[in-house]
């Protein structure tokens, strides 16, 4: 009696670690493919992997909102640092623009790292998606 | 435009799409359009701008998220396997790509952006 409940024992656990074995597999692919099309984006527009980077994190590693924007910082980091380095490379940088524009952007980045504490309510995301979308329709006009 | 209004308008784009990029909501999809749009800036300059900017800018609010715990390390470095190989070959193809066409392709991405933006905003809680 006793030996045949330790075999189920053994049994159930030898199914559960082949299933969560088998479940990390399909992660792992799944979070492969997600940086495929995260590096893709990023490399190609110059940006914008964090937006795609943040529904995955919350999907694929069901993490939080707080803590999939921070941590989607962290993903495209690698990223752009490979990317940036084929765009001055190629040539496209100035180092005007870039002083004037990156002193904002690292000032403006230091307000919303801080800011994420409190994260912006739906009204405020929801109008960034639209000035989003209208800055989408004038660019492609 | 005089060159102090370009070098204030400069830093104001760059402020607030820093605010958005330190919060994580995508601080480049609101930059490259400002710059393009109201500055008449190149479109693979910006993007090469903005990547650029976005580096040093990360590092700062990267620091501030660590310190509030809000960084998780776990499973990250799958995303980085795949994410490495393809911003290579994203980075390469724009290179190439002629400028209108990926002025272009960026204003799809953006609406595509938004729209997926909005769905989630109204789904999530």
């Amino acid at each position: 009696m006793i030996g045949a409940t330790k075999k189920d024992i053994k049994q159930q656990k030898k199914t559960k670690s082949a299933k969560t074995k088998g479940g990390n597999i399909k992660k792992k692919i799944a979070l492969i493919g997600s940086g495929a099309i995260i590096g893709f984006l990023n490399g190609f527009f110059g940006g914008g992997g964090g937006m795609v980077c943040v529904p995955i994190l919350q999907k694929v590693l069901s993490l939080d909102a707080k803590h999939s924007h921070a941590t989607a910082i962290l993903v495209i980091f690698p990223l752009s640092v490979i990317s940036s380095c084929i765009y001055v490379f190629n040539g496209f940088i100035d180092s005007f623009p870039l002083l004037t524009v990156g002193l904002g952007v690292v000032i403006g980045g230091i307000i919303g790292a801080f800011a994420l504490k409190f994260l912006p309510p739906k009204v405020v995301r929801l109008i960034f998606a639209i000035i989003m979308f209208l800055g989408g329709i004038k660019l492609i006009i | 435009m005089s060159i102090y209004l370009i070098i204030f308008l400069n830093i104001l784009f760059g402020l607030i799409s820093g605010v958005f990029g330190g919060l994580g909501m995508g601080g480049g999809t609101i930059l490259i359009p400002l710059l393009t749009i109201f500055l008449g800036m190149d479109q693979k300059l910006c993007q090469g701008i903005n990547l650029i900017s976005f580096l040093v800018m990360a590092l700062f609010s990267l620091i501030i998220h660590y310190k509030h715990g809000f960084i998780e390390t776990k499973g990250i470095i799958f995303i980085e396997m795949g994410g490495i190989v393809f911003s290579i070959i994203g980075a390469l193809l724009a290179s190439i790509s002629p400028t209108l066409l990926l002025r272009k392709a960026f204003g799809i991405f953006l609406c595509v952006l938004a729209i997926i933006q909005s769905i989630s905003i109204f789904k999530n809680k």
